[in-house]
């Protein structure tokens, strides 16, 4: 018996092999997308669509983000080809489960499939692994939202669409510094997230050389974090009057929920992953009155861009975007942009592409549902306004 | 006669493995010279050698040994920190292959001491209490490697539990460890024909142990542990014996898996990675060796074939895991599938079926 | 005052994981398997009081209720369709099985009601009976939550303990536990004594759902995963098996983790925690308050 089951095992391993070896090319579906109507070549120039892949986590503790990404190039994909009138991008999204090997297979997938152009990964972790890959292929990757300056440093092809986590924390210690919003700064952040432990590590020198004081620096981590009722009081009775919150907005939430509970009402600060705060289903705002972020991406913004993304998004998926949406939609819009400038189309292969995007990159201005004039440099990293909202009833208000 | 013949068994038995192994190598080298490989399945290649190490030397605790252990991925963790400090620190000063073979030993040897930390008081324990204790200690290295900040400037080395600026380096120090972010920037230094070396290599350690004095010592404990040492066999000692050798190829395994990214994290060596490896072994048949090394093989591959199914892809992986676990281990169901067996044979052949003998 | 204040948080957190580690240690004391799902079928009771409570305005008790049946159910049902068939099986299978029961929970939570965190309302919040507490002029207070996880544990505890000890099935369930052949030779049924269990575990992760998540209101399809583990250990702290054990263990983890955020490290709570438990074990290899059985040859 023992015999018949190994070496049905066995068996079937070599099948699954001859299965794995011959799905060379385009047997993937792309995830939830019509892009892969009919191409009408109409136009003089080429016409071949350009593969642009997703990589992010689906599934898992991080998916809320993974999932905002996944939507926001979605839309924008969608809407750049309805425009044109012909397939300008086919998109696929893989799942990476927030996990540097799962990113691994995923981008090797993504390989398989054609893929021209990495809109990704959606954390940093990942990335880091995916960039690596990345730089030996010479394939074009623009991260929405992988903000480790790691990331960025890893090679010439890796850019940014957010903003580096060193970045948001100087220029959140200088934005606090200026407008004297606090004198004894408290912190907790995520130590076991890369994202987190960043922010807070350049932060933490800004704020020293603006010579305020930090009286309490708390952490959590992903496996700790269900009670975060002590670092709060941490804070409370080290008297902070402002506490900086470099995480994402569940935490962020229940920090806000735990200080309310105490009756502890200091100034709080975040970054861009604080934004979807608001629209936690079952969430009292009116605990969020107050808050400060520095985010790139406002859904209540006034401007154009912002409110037929805003609306589009909310029709076609029911949700108000978040900033991980709105920059990975920025992404697919600023591709489009070089497509636009004739720099890039569908024949050219992977390291041509990654040749003109680059070159693109750096001398071209974006602008997005994230900020007007976004500008890269060589090493990748974008530099667009910082903008700072306060939460005023429920709503971001430009913060003076 | 009757342990020459025993003996020729085993050995016939080990040399399917071999064979198997090697197997794949070819065919996997066929495949690419022939350009059918994809970048997908050439990608999983070292994960694939490296879980398969790790089914294997858990199956010599889980299997050989009987005790139950979740923090194989904590040995794995101590392995690929050491390892892969060694291999970036050393990276440009003595040539690559001399640099891999310091990463594997020095990550092996890391592994195993902490094997013997461990093994020490806590196998003096037993059943539930073990897993318990092993689960603890593999949530103890995730939590401490992930507070763990390492670097070095011309001051000598330097080290925090807090965070990067507590380290106190000069400003042109070189970070190794950097808490949360781990180790970036790791040249690649595994292969495929390194992963087969290394699944041989722990083939050989592993299979002889077994099918020696020590291994039958060994497997005595896991049987009656009370009858083994009313005849004399010292139980501490063989006990810690798989243990530690348990540990130093998970170690290597380690390192072998984080020789192929650019970066390294403690989170990836959690429970679950503890309970992916425990479920390679049982699926694989708990002490089979050769099982463990297909259903690693297999399991790692699986998930990556049901892509196409997207967020349904854990799910229908979730429901295998069940349902293959409930046919194979089942008592009913094996009754029933021997049954089936019987009657299918019983049809094709007239011939008396031999009595199984145990 | 401060450390007080720390001490309140931890035993906070602690009831809830004494809460958790009571529908643990049932299982494991009667059906002798370590059910890995347990913390996911909390997670479900969570969703479950989340849209009575939260979505529909049901009456909290109501809700808490509901939640119980539909856990109930589910528990049962889980132990029938996978636990059952491997009841004779090696404990391994059944163990690999609980875990891919966690997985397949996690993964159709994730799919009915998507992984975006939901902030959960708390059940006790506009309660007429339970207030927070204040003391020394304001510096320190006391949460209506922590009151009634605190209440709710005892009472529970206590409800547990008179049912085994001086109830006909309670004491079925103590057979099957000693010896499940003999107590099938005595007459005792065995397979309903388990599904009794496994409906009393799972109906108090109904209630330990909605004060974890009443206490600590972020509710995802993982939520229940690592509270589970904390749980488990605490289970095994005290001694796997003895219900004061999963309360004594609880609570003792809790105020553990949160004094060694409070003054050691907040990162390193975790493995603190976990290294107060190897100690634990070592010293006593059957937890605080187990049994010590003896082998027989």
């Amino acid at each position: 018996m023992k015999k018949l089951i190994s070496a049905a095992l066995a068996s079937a391993m070599v099948l699954s092999l001859a299965a794995c070896g011959s799905t060379d090319t385009g047997s993937n579906a792309s995830t939830g997308t019509d892009s892969t109507a009919t191409a009408e070549a109409s136009n003089t120039g080429s016409t071949t669509p350009i593969k642009l892949g997703g990589i992010g986590p689906t599934t898992g503790s991080a998916a809320s983000y993974g999932i905002a990404v996944m939507q926001g190039e979605e839309l924008a994909v969608n809407e750049i080809n309805e425009a044109a009138g012909y397939t300008v991008f086919e998109f696929s999204f893989e799942d990476d489960e927030h996990d540097a090997e799962k990113a691994m297979n995923a981008y090797n997938t993504l390989k398989d499939w054609g893929m021209q152009v990495l809109l990704g990964t959606v954390t940093s972790t990942p990335s880091l692994s995916v960039a690596g890959e990345t730089v030996n292929d010479n394939m074009f990757m623009l991260t929405p939202s992988a903000s480790a300056v790691d990331v960025v440093e890893t090679g010439d092809n890796v850019f940014q669409m957010c903003f580096t986590d060193p970045n948001q924390g100087v220029v959140s210690a200088d934005y606090i510094a200026e407008n004297a919003l606090g004198t004894k700064i408290g912190v907790i952040y995520d130590s076991s997230d890369a994202y987190s432990s960043g922010i807070y590590t350049a932060f933490k020198a800004e704020i020293e050389a603006k010579g305020l004081e930090i009286v309490a620096a708390e952490s959590f981590t992903s496996d700790n974090k269900s009670d975060l009722s002590t670092q709060v009081t941490k804070c409370q009775n080290a008297g902070a009057d402002l506490v900086f919150l470099p995480i994402y907005y569940n935490e962020a939430s229940q920090i806000l929920i735990a200080a309310d509970k105490v009756g502890y009402k200091p100034t709080f600060f975040g970054c861009d992953g604080m934004d979807g705060i608001l629209s936690i289903e079952g969430f009292d705002t009116s605990l969020a009155e107050g808050l400060m972020l520095l985010c790139p991406f406002s859904a209540t913004a006034t401007d154009e861009t912002t409110q037929k993304f805003v609306a589009s998004y909310e029709a076609a998926y029911g949700e108000t975007p978040i900033q991980f949406a709105a920059d990975a939609y920025d992404c697919v819009y600023a591709i489009y942009q070089c497509v636009q400038n004739g720099s890039i189309n569908g024949d050219m292969s992977v390291s041509e592409m990654c040749e003109a995007l680059k070159a693109d990159f750096t001398t071209m201005t974006f602008n997005g549902t994230t900020g007007e004039g976004q500008t890269w440099e060589a090493n990748g990293m974008v530099s667009k306004p910082p903008r700072v909202y306060v939460v005023t009833n429920g709503e971001y208000a430009t913060a003076e | 006669m009757f342990r020459l013949k025993n003996l020729r068994k085993s050995t016939k038995s080990n040399l399917i493995t071999f064979g198997i192994v090697i197997g794949f190598y070819l065919v996997i080298q066929l495949l690419s010279a022939l350009g059918m490989l994809s970048s997908s399945l050439s990608g999983q290649l070292v994960p694939i050698c490296a879980y398969v190490i790790l089914a294997i030397s858990l199956n010599l605790t889980v299997g050989i040994l009987g005790e139950l252990s979740l923090g194989h991925a904590g040995f794995m963790s101590v392995g690929a920190f050491s390892g892969t400090i060694v291999w970036t620190t050393l990276y440009g000063q003595v040539p690559n292959w001399l640099g891999l073979l310091l990463a594997f030993v020095v990550g092996g040897a890391v592994a195993g001491l902490f094997g013997f930390i461990v093994g020490v008081p806590v196998l003096r324990l037993s059943g539930d209490y073990l897993a318990i204790v092993t689960l603890a200690f593999g949530e103890i290295v995730k939590n401490v490697m992930n507070a763990c900040y390492l670097g070095y400037d011309s001051k000598g080395i330097h080290f925090s539990f807090k965070d990067a600026a507590s380290m106190g380096m000069e400003a042109d120090g070189t970070t190794i460890i950097n808490g949360a972010i781990g180790i970036t920037g790791i040249k690649k230094g595994s292969t495929f024909i390194l992963g087969i070396i290394l699944v041989i290599l722990t083939l050989v350690v592993i299979l002889n142990l077994i099918n020696s004095r020590a291994g039958r010592a060994i497997k005595s404990i896991r049987d009656n542990e009370i009858a083994a040492r009313s005849v004399g066999i010292n139980i501490t000692k063989y006990k810690l014996m798989a243990f530690i050798t348990s540990a130093v190829f998970a170690g290597i395994a380690g390192v072998l898996y984080s020789l192929n990214y650019s970066s390294l994290v403690a989170k990836k060596f959690d429970y679950n990675t503890s309970i992916l490896i425990l479920v390679f072994v049982v699926l694989g048949g708990i002490g089979n060796i050769r099982g463990s090394v297909i259903a690693a093989a297999l399991l790692t591959v699986l998930p990556e074939m049901l892509r196409s199914l997207n967020d349904y892809r854990m799910l229908i992986y979730a429901i295998v895991l069940i349902l293959v676990m409930i046919f194979s281990q089942s008592p009913q169901v094996v009754a029933w599938r021997k049954r089936m067996v019987e009657m299918f044979r019983g049809r094709f052949s007239k011939r008396p079926q031999a009595k199984e003998v145990q | 005052m401060q450390f007080l204040s720390y001490l309140i948080n931890g035993i906070s957190l602690g009831s809830v994981y004494a809460l958790i580690a009571l529908g643990y240690t049932m299982v494991y004391g009667i059906a002798k398997m370590l059910n890995f799902a347990h913390g996911d079928v909390i997670m479900i009771g969570s969703y479950v009081v989340f849209f009575a409570f939260g979505s529909f305005g049901l009456n909290p008790v109501l809700s808490i209720v509901l939640s119980m049946v539909v856990c109930t159910i589910l528990g049962v049902a889980i132990e029938r369709v996978a636990y059952r068939p491997l009841r004779e099986a090696p404990s391994l299978a059944v163990l690999i099985t609980a875990i891919g029961m966690s997985y397949l929970l996690q993964q159709v939570a994730q799919l009915m009601w998507t992984s975006n965190a939901k902030s959960f309302p708390s059940v006790v919040a506009n309660s007429s009976i339970f207030k927070p507490v204040s003391l020394f002029d304001g510096q320190l207070t006391i949460s209506a939550e922590t009151i009634v996880t605190i209440l709710a544990c005892v009472v529970i505890m206590v409800l547990l303990l008179y049912f085994i000890n001086c109830t006909s099935a309670g004491h079925a369930m103590q057979a099957v536990s000693e010896d499940r052949g003999a107590a099938q030779l005595m007459g005792v049924n065995v397979n309903a004594t388990i599904s009794l269990t496994f409906a009393i575990g799972s109906a108090l992760a109904a209630v330990a759902g909605a004060l974890l998540c009443s206490s600590y209101p972020s509710l995802q399809p993982t939520t229940g995963a690592m509270p589970g583990i904390k749980a488990f250990v605490a289970a095994v702290f005290g001694g796997i098996g003895s219900i004061p054990g999963a309360f004594l263990g609880g609570i003792l983890l809790g105020v553990i983790e949160n004094l060694s955020k409070a003054y050691i490290s907040t990162q390193l709570s975790d493995a603190i925690v976990f290294l107060v438990l190897i100690v634990v074990l070592l010293v006593k290899p059957t937890g605080l308050l187990g049994k010590k059985v003896n082998v027989k040859v």
